[in-house]
């Protein structure tokens, strides 16, 4: 909160206004609208019932120290290229030329005297479809005041990933960024996120791909231990299109990762998983809701989450097979494994299906480490520490599988092993 | 090599005395034997003297080369040179078969001072190793015992033990669960490792293995204790007769 008097909800939010007049301008006026008819949510929702969101509904961000781990920067190896924002601003020097084939791509700050129509049917669209049947304010906030991202448009297989990198450099910046994907008939683009952003970082991702494409998306959320994220994906498939995201979250006092996804043409996949690793101040909370709209769509939820010194997960996952969407295989599954006593795990898993004939699947398990792999491992002359590091590594092995591209899950697997090194240390 | 006297262990968990007091003294290059009726705390000791968790020692000593393992963490045991193969062995999903055996190679190998395995030199050396025992690429491939066989399990154990190298293994009811071609090959494979400076400790229900393993001594275990040693007709003598008569002699 600032120094001045804190004003209330209602009024915060009916000083807010869309100052561009360029393309985007409809969308984020009727967002604002949606915005000021939820209100901001509070740990009386039922759907933030496991995350309180008072410090991300604050006037002002709260402030996150920077960290540096002093180690390499993520997929550093991997030929890309790369986009970089710093607190939410892009940083053109540090980014690379944005030519790239069978790809156009552009920054949403720069277009808007434009007239791109693709991204004007989709800017606030798909997420405007997501507000039902649960409201996501911060997701319309951000359609409202969003101050820059990328609008993506693959036109055919793009050879090398198009790397999204949030560094972050003020304690107390504040960003909200909304990126656009269109990826058409045929086209297939991998994307890459990493980096803490900002002290208090929004981000909305809509992504729409066509018949026939495919979308994979890896992510990599910064490790400053004070960082906040409210983030969002609006996924929508087409026909025999496939769709991959990916999550590793290592640190961060607040995270909410929501991610809607609606299978509207036949045959199409979705993957959405993470791996989450939290020691002390941390929360993380990953929400997705899956709409199944069309025959034979398979859809996958993997969440892993390892919690230590009285971190905290929460999974809220959801898969709703409509009437009429037969042959649906839909598989949920969430589990923490805990290492101590003071760590905690929340999981709300739901189907809710009006089809007669699918096969759903969901489970959720929350344990310890297993003392006699354990056991087994220090039999073998391996120290009780990295036999602990290996157990913890191969129970988010399961997630890390959903990713497409080894070259990313390897740089990610090392990542982790960083991350559990410096623990033991 | 493994010095045991007058051993005595309780369950951590209940006031239950489960061995009192073992005495056991086996040189480099023996092959002992241990059988015994179901309770009588056979599987306990292998598993005090590798160092699982949940059984106190009231009394006695255990040495390994002279040097006291009781106070030693499993890993260092593992570290000394000693080896249990497993009666189950445990699944382990998510760690691959060939990962976890080069973890621990080059963990003892690390504790040692010895340089650690590359890559290229430690795949060389399981392979051969690996085809002896007819473990094919796919099984080194595989997340640890996930899926094996029984027969499968046993025989990872024994790769496990011929790539680490031990000096005093104990191989804990390792014939429980094999056909009769799957305990001639881990037979096979025991008998490859037999050398002077190693030693064996083979414990099981049946004389049969002892067929294919040749003990040089046999001990009979009963309510906590050894109640008789002798040579490998000891061990015929329980299968023709069972333990009622040896168990009687001693009361």
């Amino acid at each position: 909160m600032s120094a001045v008097e804190a004003k209330s909800v209602p009024d915060r939010l009916e000083a807010l206004e869309v100052t561009t007049t360029g393309w985007s301008a409809e969308a984020r006026g009727h967002a604002l609208a949606r915005l000021r008819n939820a209100g901001l949510p509070s740990k009386r929702d039922e759907y933030w019932k496991y995350t309180d969101p008072t410090t991300l509904n604050a006037d002002d961000a709260p402030t996150a120290a920077l960290f540096n781990a002093g180690e390499k920067p993520l997929f550093d190896d991997v030929e890309r290229l790369k986009i970089v924002f710093v607190d939410g601003v892009f940083d053109a020097e540090a980014s690379d030329d944005l030519t790239l084939e069978n790809v156009e791509i552009a920054r949403l700050a720069d277009t808007e005297g434009a007239d791109i129509h693709w991204a004007k049917g989709l800017y606030g669209v798909l997420e405007n479809n997501g507000q039902t049947p649960v409201k996501r304010p911060f997701a319309a906030l951000n359609t409202a005041m969003a101050t820059d991202g990328v609008l993506i448009r693959v036109t055919g297989p793009v050879a090398k990933p198009v790397s999204l990198i949030y560094r972050h450099a003020s304690d107390t910046s504040d960003a909200v960024l909304h990126h656009v994907i269109r990826v058409d008939d045929g086209g297939s683009l991998t994307l890459t996120e990493n980096g803490p952003a900002a002290a208090r970082f929004n981000k909305v991702m809509e992504v729409d791909i066509a018949d026939g494409a495919a979308f994979h998306h890896v992510r990599a959320q910064g490790r400053d231990h004070e960082r906040r994220a409210v983030t969002h994906m609006f996924a929508r498939l087409g026909k025999e299109s496939t769709f991959r995201s990916f999550t590793l979250t290592a640190n961060g006092v607040l995270t909410r990762n929501e991610c809607v996804i609606e299978l509207t043409g036949d045959d199409a996949l979705a993957s959405v998983s993470g791996a989450a690793v939290g020691d002390g101040v941390f929360h993380h909370d990953d929400t997705v809701f899956v709409t199944h709209d069309a025959l034979n769509c398979e859809s996958r939820q993997v969440f892993k989450k390892v919690l230590r010194n009285g971190a905290v997960g929460v999974f809220q996952g959801k898969i709703l097979v409509k009437e009429g969407a037969q042959k649906t295989d839909g598989y949920q599954i969430s589990q923490s494994l805990l290492l101590d006593e003071d760590s905690q795990f929340l999981a709300k898993p739901e189907l809710e299906i009006y089809a007669d004939d699918v096969a759903c699947s969901h489970g959720s398990t929350s344990g310890a480490i297993d003392e006699d792999a354990l056991f087994y491992l220090q039999s073998r002359g391996v120290p009780l520490q990295q036999a602990q590091d290996l157990l913890v590594l191969a129970f988010l092995s399961e997630a890390l599988e959903e990713i497409d591209s080894e070259e990313l899950s390897d740089a990610l697997r090392h990542r982790l092993e960083d991350w559990l090194a410096r623990r033991s240390s | 090599m493994l010095d045991i006297k007058g051993l005595e262990v309780s369950l951590e968990e209940e006031e239950k005395q489960i061995l009192k007091g073992v005495d056991l003294a086996i040189q480099p290059g023996e092959v002992h034997a241990i059988m015994g009726p179901n309770g009588s705390g056979k599987s306990t000791l292998s598993y005090v003297l590798s160092g699982k968790d949940g059984y106190e020692v009231t009394g006695g000593s255990a040495t390994l080369n002279g040097d006291d393992i009781l106070v030693m963490e499993p890993e260092e045991r593992a570290a000394a040179g000693l080896f249990l193969a497993f009666q189950y062995p445990v699944e382990i999903p998510g760690v691959g078969n060939m990962t976890f055996l080069r973890t621990a190679v080059n963990a003892q190998r690390k504790s040692r001072g010895e340089e650690e395995l590359s890559a290229g030199e430690f795949l060389k050396i399981i392979r051969a190793k690996a085809k002896t025992l007819e473990i094919d690429a796919d099984m080194l491939k595989r997340p640890v015992n996930v899926g094996f066989s029984g027969g499968e399990k046993k025989r990872n154990e024994i790769l496990q033990m011929a790539m680490l190298e031990p000096k005093m293994c104990i191989l804990d009811e390792t014939d429980s669960g094999l056909d009769v071609d799957a305990m001639k090959l881990v037979s096979h494979g025991v008998n490859a490792l037999r050398d002077e400076g190693r030693s064996f400790l083979v414990i099981t229900h049946y004389q049969r293995l002892l067929d294919h393993i040749k003990p040089d001594v046999v001990h009979i275990m009963a309510n906590g204790r050894i109640i008789k040693s002798g040579g490998p007709e000891l061990a015929l003598e329980v299968e023709n007769n069972g333990y009622a008569d040896l168990l009687a002699e001693v009361a």
